[in-house]
């Protein structure tokens, strides 16, 4: 058993920190969640360029990574540093696109393809197997909800059901039929409502079930940006309890918050050995998997509310200006319990596997 | 010992029901539920209408012309506004300055002041808290030089709710820096007019622009406006701090909150049942409208000790602390009952800017409430201070 990282991880976290934290400032991000688009194309191909993506995928993809550590590594970096350019969307539909074995991952890897998934739907929530867009001859129609990226996607990954089955196609962004009903997400970058009316799609030849195993990755991810972004929580909080004074002394001295930061320690301590059992995991057989995913999205939906909502409140008025690094960092927390099943959801999923 | 409402209340609640009905304005009404900023009209126009009412001084006695409504009155007016998305009364003026200046004000003060307030003339902004003194709102520097028939004022005051609107501020200042802090402190009324006055908006991380910083330099008040006594300040601004509370749990709103959630989870679907059928979403909804049904009762009853007479002390205290974890308590169940749908963002400050954020459950700007509502448990004396009280009070024996 072994908790360090390769020296190949060690790197990517150094280059990428380094990157991020010279790059990634308050303001820089403050003006790309004002931005039409919601990302900057700039930072999207200097990540790229650091070659990041291709973490997500193994050697056999054209990538030099593809395992859970890879991608736990990469995201908590980016959520450390509040990213908000749509990597996720890449990491799940890209999976998808290579198990298919798709001409289109080498440009996916290079940063120089879009992507976007389009699976769930108005009243599907978290579900990935409540689909009703339908394909009929190569031609989907449906409504995809909440589709993050979806204006900027060159594809979309569609779940469609082609009389009982559910598959997986590919649907360019351009297409005819295709209608995109675009909007800000709160924790930033931009999402849309898309609409499928007879859109020439390309059935993926995936097995069943990639969809799910795409979303485990995505899972992982998430609880990874999670843990990033309640890092960064916790340091500013630290840092503030010693710095503002009040009643003639800096408030961290006072117990009462120091035991509430003591417990947010704590939690983020558990939220690091989530993440680490969950991107550990998942490699293994079904159970243990999705019972290690469950768990990690579970406990960091609750340990993040915790720390997002107590480094506010430690905080005080200041906390709840924008123009404070903590507001962006605190909207990432609570937002990634919406993706991919959020803490209850993943109870029910864990109660299950557990008593089986 | 009764918990049933008596007739008389019964009426009450069906007068109060029908004037919502047919007095506030539905366009006013609908953006308060789709979470739309108020313009200043808004808000003058509805506080007009309560006022046609006999109803916008709703704890003011009789005397000086308000409706002087008891302890269940203001609940139940508190239960159907909130449930009819009427906007808040803009407190300030009403519900803070008002009570010290019938207490500790002139009577020319009174006089002069009072009705202003009720027919809209002035809106009053509080200018407390500053960048050095939040929770240890004593330690304020904002310093009131007398200089004649004026005082001089010098400082910065920060965190001033709707301060964009206000033609008036009520103001904490320092007029002796050589005693005790709290025994330098002067309550003093200033006309936001005044040359050397600056405001300047502070965004929330919703994007709303609520709250204020408020610049002086150099501001000649006239010494007409201190009320009370010069560095008696600070006593009434604690009478303020523990007198009117009369909303400070916000029992109607979490109440309409609870309704607006169950409303979202019969619709939302999780497994193809309704989510308010989902175990554990109905366990987070159950234990909320349990500890909500005891938070009722108990703002009633410490409503009805105030009214009785009994200044409520360390009770009010209670009030907000408990009160404002079940409102923030409802705002993350809502969140999580919306789902995926709680992502998009709907900014308050536009009208019109957010036609193209979906908003299937009608559920308004979800997340952003959540973050926003963040603050209530940090202003108004924050949560720990409020727990510093009661365990002072309760353990110490103190006042």
């Amino acid at each position: 058993m072994n908790f360090d990282l390769t020296e190949e991880r060690q790197m990517l976290q150094d280059t990428l920190r380094r990157y991020l934290a010279d790059k990634y400032s308050t303001q820089v991000r403050n003006d790309i969640l004002d931005s039409e688009s919601g990302f900057s194309n700039e930072i999207w191909g200097e990540l790229a360029e650091l070659g990041i993506i291709g973490a997500f995928f193994a050697d056999e993809h054209g990538g030099f990574g593809g395992t859970g550590f890879d991608v736990a590594v990469v995201f908590e970096e980016l959520g450390r540093a509040g990213v908000v350019e749509p990597l996720m969307e890449v990491l799940v539909a890209g999976r998808i696109l290579a198990e298919a074995g798709h001409s289109l991952i080498e440009d996916v890897i290079g940063g120089g393809v879009h992507l976007a998934i389009a699976h769930g739907e108005p009243a599907s929530r978290y579900d990935t197997d409540a689909v009703e867009t339908q394909c009929v001859d190569g031609k989907l129609s449906g409504r995809k909800a909440v589709v993050i990226n979806a204006e900027a996607a060159d594809h979309f990954i569609v779940s469609a059901r082609d009389g009982e089955t559910t598959y997986l196609y590919l649907v360019a962004g351009d297409a005819t039929g295709v209608t995109v009903q675009g909007y800000p997400l709160l924790a930033g970058g931009r999402a849309g409502e898309v609409t499928f009316e007879d859109a020439p799609s390309e059935a993926l030849n995936v097995a069943a079930g990639t969809l799910d195993r795409a979303i485990d990755f995505g899972i992982v991810a998430q609880c990874a940006e999670t843990l990033g972004a309640m890092e960064t929580a916790t340091a500013l909080t630290g840092e503030y309890l010693m710095t503002r004074q009040q009643f003639g002394r800096p408030i961290g001295t006072f117990q009462a918050l120091q035991h509430r930061m003591a417990d947010v320690l704590i939690e983020l301590e558990q939220a690091r050995s989530a993440v680490i059992n969950a991107a550990g995991n998942l490699e293994n057989e079904a159970r243990t998997r999705n019972m290690m995913l469950s768990a990690g999205k579970n406990l960091l939906g609750r340990a993040g509310r915790l720390v997002a909502e107590e480094a506010i409140q430690l905080h005080g008025g200041i906390a709840m200006t924008q123009e404070y690094e903590l507001a962006h960092i605190a909207k990432r927390i609570v937002m990634a319990d919406h993706r991919f099943g959020d803490t209850d959801f993943h109870l029910e999923r864990f109660i299950e596997l557990s008593t089986a | 010992m009764d918990l049933s409402y008596s007739p008389q209340e019964q009426a009450f609640r069906s007068e109060v029901k029908t004037f919502l009905k047919d007095d506030l304005p539905p366009e006013i009404a609908d953006k308060v539920r789709r979470g739309v900023e108020l313009t200043k009209d808004d808000m003058d126009r509805w506080h007009s209408i309560l006022n046609a009412r006999g109803w916008l001084a709703q704890n003011w006695p009789k005397s000086f012309g308000g409706a002087e409504w008891n302890a269940v009155q203001r609940h139940i007016w508190e239960e159907e506004a909130a449930a009819a998305n009427a906007p808040r009364i803009v407190p300030f003026g009403l519900s803070m300055l008002a009570p010290v200046l019938m207490k500790f004000g002139s009577e020319a003060q009174q006089n002069h002041w009072l009705p202003r307030l009720l027919d809209g003339s002035d809106w009053w902004c509080q200018g407390y808290s500053e960048p050095g003194a939040g929770s240890d709102l004593a330690s304020l520097k904002t310093r009131a030089v007398r200089d004649g028939d004026h005082y001089v004022v010098n400082g910065q005051k920060t965190w001033t709710t709707l301060g964009q609107h206000a033609n008036m501020i009520f103001c904490l200042v320092r007029t002796d820096p050589d005693v005790k802090q709290q025994e330098g402190i002067s309550f003093l009324l200033i006309d936001m007019g005044t040359p050397g006055i600056e405001v300047r908006p502070i965004i929330l991380l919703d994007g709303s622009h609520e709250v204020n910083e408020v610049w002086f330099t150099d501001v000649r008040v006239p010494v007409e406006n201190l009320v009370g006594e010069e560095n008696k300040g600070w006593t009434y601004a604690k009478y303020l701090l523990t007198h009117e509370r009369t909303n400070i749990a916000g029992v109607g709103y979490s109440r309409a909150g609870l309704d607006n959630v169950k409303r979202i989870a019969r619709s939302a679907r999780h497994n193809g049942k309704p989510l308010i059928q989902n175990p554990h979403f109905a366990a987070r909804m159950a234990q909320v409208e349990i500890d909500l049904s005891a938070m009722a009762t108990t703002n009633l009853r410490i409503i009805s000790k105030a009214a009785a007479g009994d200044a409520p002390g360390v009770e009010a205290s209670m009030l907000k602390v408990k009160g404002t974890i079940i409102r923030q308590e409802i705002n993350d169940l809502t969140r999580r009952a919306v789902g995926p749908y709680a992502m998009p963002f709907a900014s308050e400050a536009v009208e019109g800017a957010n036609d193209g954020v979906p908003d299937p459950f009608e559920a308004g700007p979800v997340a952003a409430d959540y973050f926003n509502n963040r603050k209530l448990s940090i202003f108004g004396g924050s949560n720990e201070i409020q727990r510093g009280i009661i365990a002072k009070v309760k353990l110490g024996g103190g006042r």
